[in-house]
Parts: structure tokens; sequence; C-alpha cells
């Protein structure tokens, strides 16, 4: 799905808007409403909590947030979700990377029917690949093992990453491919010097969903990071909030902690953000 | 060297072939095999339906499945605002771009924060209730969270929250490679704001629309595991009320260590996405012929 996103900024419609604003700040409201509650919530007093659920701290109050960071290891939580983030979006961009070359741009048997079988493989949820995983990683001691929920981390993202790619790869001119084979490039050299550095955009997006993706993940991470030295963000917050249930103040900052690193990314970088879920959406 | 050329394209595709047979092939080979048998450990003798029948006749599963097809009604509501959302977004007033960004928002939190936040403002002595009963609408102030009648229609609303967003961003998506011709044409000859939107904009984005909501479809069976698991507190509680199909394989698996059941659960729930794949192709061949329009 390619969205010229470089025309919006034209304004050519404009149809009267006291109640455009209404509507879009109402979203904006009910889409801001928890993350500012989560904030104030977390710098304000346990006690001043209990009176006011509502309204904004009277005292800027951070012990919650050193207590959060102190008592539970969330910078350890975070290490972990990195770890999985980088291997398997890696993996998941070289495995495609070739393929979808090879599906867009060479010719050979199976390749229609490969390409429509990694397609459809979106649409299964991961559910249901995991019972007979786990009892294969239970034999083969892959349970908690960082490699083993990798590979099952990049499986799960590979069908859309070839997806896009080989639609983006397809939109490049035909004359780029033949002119370098003419000069006796191999085909991997022109996968690697030609096509990637063109294909930035949509590695781009690629990167984004398929970050996401495995960094927001719960299911998998608790069924196969079960060790406690290998929890992940989402499973640690689980335990977390669990473990200090009427505290709300100090679980608010122990969300706030563990929300930043991606809302931070996705206020830096919103354009590619914004770009990329646009682009990836179709997934 | 000819051969090796021959070759290149198979090597190409040869990473791509392991991986997913690793993890799809043998999986869905394996569910099938193991739903037919009583899995102790790493396998068990062959045992026919019986592992389907134990299911079956399990009011839980039932339960379960009831849970799901509730969740589906989140559906019209999520297509509804995010339809009234990325429209007006498209007509680019003043901020837009801002609106944007915080209104994808919701999307970038991860489902687990967002479920932990929503909890505990919904909790019965909590922020929300507080404000209702300061509006003087205290029969509005219901046990979110912890009523067995209320707390899935609770997860409902949180579902609703955050889809929605992935909702605006296709439609936005799609608005933004509109035809404006076709819509200037319309303004120039006088059209209302409703009838732009029901007579041009509308028709053009069916197969967006239908492509989001097959996708919401697959997600309200079977991938809804992070709210549930976060609001029902792990067991889909109170109660069994927020008990989902993904919570039933998950229990199966992990806590009561029953391979077999958890495989014939996971292998009704392939054939059902099995037979939403034709719509979802469908859908989306719609979505892309509305782009080369």
């Amino acid at each position: 799905m390619t969205t010229d996103i470089a025309s919006s900024s034209r304004r050519p419609i404009r149809w009267g808007h006291a109640w455009r604003h209404a509507i879009l700040l109402t979203a904006t409201f009910v889409a801001l409403v928890p993350t500012v509650y989560m904030i104030s919530t977390a710098l304000k007093s346990q006690d001043e909590y209990v009176v006011d659920k509502v309204g904004f701290p009277s005292v800027l109050v951070l012990d919650h947030f050193r207590e959060a960071l102190v008592d539970s290891p969330f910078l350890g939580w975070m290490l972990n979700s990195t770890i999985l983030v980088l291997g398997a979006v890696g993996l998941s961009a070289f495995v495609s990377c070739l393929a979808a070359y090879a599906i867009a741009r060479l010719s050979f048997r199976g390749r229609d029917t490969l390409f429509a079988i990694s397609t459809s493989l979106m649409a299964v949820p991961p559910v249901v690949m995991i019972v007979p995983l786990f009892v294969l990683y239970t034999q083969l001691s892959l349970i908690s093992t960082f490699r083993g929920a990798i590979v099952i981390y990049a499986g799960l993202i590979t069908p859309f990453s070839v997806y896009l790619l080989t639609t983006f790869f397809r939109t490049l001119p035909k004359e780029l491919f033949e002119s370098a084979r003419i000069d006796g490039a191999s085909d991997f050299s022109i996968l690697w010097r030609i096509v990637l550095p063109l294909s930035l955009p949509a590695l781009l997006t690629l990167v984004v969903v398929n970050a996401l993706f495995v960094w927001n993940d719960l299911l998998i991470a608790i069924i196969f990071l079960q060790d406690d030295a290998k929890r992940t963000l989402m499973a640690g917050i689980s335990v977390f909030q669990g473990r200090y249930n009427n505290q709300i103040p100090l679980t608010m900052a122990g969300m706030v902690i563990a929300s930043a690193p991606m809302v931070i990314l996705y206020i830096a970088f919103q354009k590619y953000f914004i770009r990329g879920l646009m682009a990836g959406a179709i997934k | 060297m000819f051969r090796s050329q021959r070759l290149t394209p198979y090597l190409f595709v040869l990473p791509l072939v392991v991986l997913l047979c690793f993890v799809f092939g043998y999986p869905i080979v394996r569910i099938v095999e193991f739903s037919f048998k009583m899995v102790r450990g790493i396998d068990g003798p062959w045992i026919g339906f019986r592992n389907y029948e134990l299911v079956l006749n399990q009011p839980l599963f039932w339960e379960s499945v009831s849970h799901n097809l509730i969740l589906l009604l989140a559906i019209p509501v999520m297509v509804a605002v995010s339809l009234l959302i990325s429209i007006v977004l498209y007509e680019r007033i003043r901020g837009w771009k801002l609106y944007r960004v915080v209104l994808f928002l919701p999307y970038i939190l991860a489902i687990p924060i967002v479920a932990i936040v929503l909890k505990k403002m919904f909790q019965f002595s909590g922020p929300v209730n507080e404000v209702l009963r300061w509006m003087s609408l205290d029969f509005l102030a219901l046990d979110w969270i912890g009523s067995s009648d209320v707390a899935l229609w609770t997860v409902v609303l949180v579902v609703i929250w955050r889809e929605s967003a992935l909702g605006t961003i296709l439609f936005l998506a799609r608005l933004l490679s509109l035809d404006e011709s076709l819509l200037e044409a319309a303004t120039l000859e006088g059209a209302t704001w409703w009838q732009k939107v029901r007579y041009v904009i509308l028709p053009q984005m069916k197969g967006v629309i239908e492509f989001y909501v097959v996708v919401s479809v697959i997600t309200m069976l079977a991938a809804v595991f992070a709210y549930v698991y976060m609001i029902g507190g792990g067991r889909g509680g109170p109660g069994t009320s927020t008990w989902v199909l993904e919570l039933y394989i998950f229990n199966a698996l992990i806590r009561t260590s029953l391979p077999g059941i958890a495989s014939a659960v996971s292998v009704m729930l392939l054939v059902v996405s099995i037979l939403l794949i034709f719509p979802l192709f469908a859908a989306r061949r719609h979505a892309r012929e509305e782009e080369l329009v």
C-alpha cells in the first residue's frame, strides 16, 4: 500500500470548521486521558490518591519512580525485550529481503505458490502455533532461551515482511536490475548494493511495525520465557502490577517507566512512525 | 556458473521456507496430530475424537466462545469511530497533524500497559466512577472490573479504545490516496458534507473497511489475550466472566498440562482463521483495486 503523504500538506477542502475541531478535541481527550491519568497518578502520594483520584497532584512526588526502579528490574526487562526485538526484527529482515528479492525479481518454480502461502499466514493467529512449539521447546530445552523466542517472533513477523518487501521490490524499475546484471553483478550484490539502499522507506515501515509487535507481545513472552532472568518488559509489568495491587501510584510509576521507551521513540521519530504505521496498516 | 544461476532463487528463498516450516508448518501439522492424542509430556496414545468431545462438553469452552462472540460487537463501534475521526482528519483542518500524532498514540502504547491503566481507572472506587458520581450519574458508576456482569463489557470498551486507532490509521492512509478531483467536483456542485461522505468518500472506502472488519474479526476471536489476561487478573475473572478461547488454550497448555485439549481448541481456531483468510484476501484485493482507480 503506497500512500502519497507528500500531497497531504496541500489543503484543498475547507468545509466549515468548528464542529470538526469539536470531534477531534473530544477524540484527543479520550485518547489522552489514560496517559494523563497514568502520569499524574504516578506523581501523587499514596495518601493523596486515596482522597483525590482525579485531580492533578498538589505536591509532585518522585519516590514511586525510585521505588519501582529499585524494587523491580525494569531496566533488565527492557534489555531483554530489546534483545528480542533486535534479534527477531534483524533475523526476519534478513530472511525476508532475500526471499522477497527472489519472489519479486527472479523466476523459479513454485514462486507464486510460496508467495501466496507466505501471505496467507499473516491471517493465522499466533496462539494456534504455541502448543506444539511449547512441547518441542520443552523437549529441546529451548524454553526460557532468547534464541528460541527470537526464532518464534521472527517467524511470526516474517509473512508480513515478505509481503511488504515483495510488493515494494516489484515497484522498482526493471532497467536498474538489467543494467546491473549486464555489468556482471551477482544477485546478492544487486540486492545489497542497489535494491536495499533504495528500499529504506519500506525497511523503515518493517522495523516500526515489527518492533512494535515484538516489544508489545505478551502471549509468547509469558509462555516461552518463564525464567525470571529472561522476562520481557510486558511479562514483567504483569508481575509488577500483581505485586502492588493497591498501591496505584506506584503501579502507575511502573507503567510510565514501561511505556516511556516507545512513547519517546514515537515522539522523536513521529514522521517515520506515522509513515510506517500507515504503510504497514494493510497488514 | 550456469547451474549456480539457476539455483540462486532457491538459495534465496531457502531461509524463508525453513523459517515458515518451523514456526507455522510444523505446529499446524502437530496440533492436528496432538488433537487426536492423549498427550502427556511430549507424546501419547491416539484417542480419536475424545479431546474434542471433552472440550465440546465443557461449559467453560462454550462460555469462552460466547465471550469471543460478544467481543465482535466492538467492531461496528470501532468502524464508526475510526471512520468519523479519519474523515475529519482528512479534511486537514488546522493542526490536523498534531491531532494525528495524538490519535495514533493508543496504538503505540502496549496492550498490557493500556489494560493495566484502564483497569485502575475503572475500579469501583476509581477515577471514572468518581467523575460519574460527581456528575450525579451514580447509576452509571458500575463495578466495571469487579462485577461478573459488567467486566466483559469493560474489556469491550478497552478494546474499542485501542483498536479504533488502527482503524483510524488504516482509513486515513486510504483517504490520503483518494483521487481528489471527484471531491472537488462535488464541492463545486454544492454537495453538502454528508452527501460528499455518503456518495463520494464511502463508496471508495468499501475495500479498506471490509479489510479492517475481517482483520478485527480475527483479532476478537483469537488475539485479545493481552487485554483479558491483564484485566481479568490472569484468570479471566471475576469468576470466568472474561474467559476467552486463547485463555482456554493457555490454561490447558501451561496450567493443567493438557496439550491434547489445547490442541483441539487450537485446531478449531485454525479452521476459523482459514475460513476467514478467503474474505480477507478478497477484501485486500478490493482495497488494492480501489487504490488503482
